[in-house]
């Protein structure tokens, strides 16, 4: 960032920030590692086009395209994938009662329940999906 | 000034696409990027998918799944290249990378829920 000083104005106090000023502390660690997982929830969008786009094209290219995702460094990368998109979840749910006050008779609705609809509906809906993939 | 009115509209996105991506994207990723893979169950034939994946109601939850979640991730990793990085002097780079990115990918999505399927 430019810092423009200018003739009569105080110096700026901007301490530099090293790069890695989340790795001391769990609590700034946990904090990137949440905002990291949007580049995992990317690589989920661009893997279920991967999948569209082959069943779009036929039997052969639905094959093909089960074939790369049985690659070892396919399971792996999925499987921290997942692991990322859990933490996504699980901390988008539990941050939803900070941003959603509901009052009922002028009460507020407690916190763990806005929470807990979070995940009850969560849980329905990947249950749906499961069965309609399954059949 | 532009930039001040896209903000909220930004902010938007990014909720949308974080529940929207909460919801539905680990029961989508555990099936078909480690369950059927890995054989714990077998994969559904390639009919059972295709009419599936035909079925308008399907097409629209996927195609708005897939636009949102991309524009959650553009406006996260936004920030987290800003402040994680500290990369905030590249400001203009990493707003055409990030939001373009999501544009191409949703285009692609377009075609390929509207036209390929």
């Amino acid at each position: 960032m430019s810092l423009k000083y200018t003739e009569f104005h105080p110096r700026w106090y901007r301490p530099r920030m090293p790069v890695f000023w989340w790795v001391g502390r769990r609590s700034y660690f946990l904090f990137v590692i949440r905002e990291l997982s949007s580049v995992f929830v990317a690589w989920s969008v661009a893997f279920l086009l991967l999948l569209v786009s082959a069943v779009g094209q036929g039997g052969r290219q639905y094959q093909q395209f089960r074939h790369l995702s049985s690659d070892p460094w396919m399971l792996v990368l999925n499987a921290i994938t997942l692991a990322f998109l859990v933490f996504h979840a699980t901390t988008w749910f539990n941050l939803a009662p900070q941003a959603i006050v509901i009052r009922l008779r002028g009460k507020r609705v407690p916190r763990s329940w806005i929470a807990g609809t979070h995940f009850a509906g969560w849980a329905v809906l990947s249950v749906l999906v499961a069965w309609l993939i399954l059949g | 000034m532009a930039k001040r009115k896209a903000e909220p509209l930004l902010w938007l996105l990014f909720s949308a696409g974080g529940l929207a991506a909460a919801l539905l994207l680990p029961v989508l990723l555990a099936l078909f990027g480690l369950v059927f893979p890995a054989n714990w169950v077998s994969a559904p034939s390639y009919a059972h998918v295709l009419s599936v994946a035909r079925y308008p109601l399907t097409r629209i939850v996927l195609l708005g799944l897939c636009v949102l979640a991309l524009f959650h991730w553009a406006h996260r990793f936004r920030y987290t290249l800003y402040e994680g990085l500290q990369l905030r002097h590249l400001s203009m780079l990493i707003i055409l990378g990030c939001y373009g990115g999501a544009l191409v990918g949703s285009g692609f999505a377009f075609y390929l829920f509207l036209v390929v399927l």
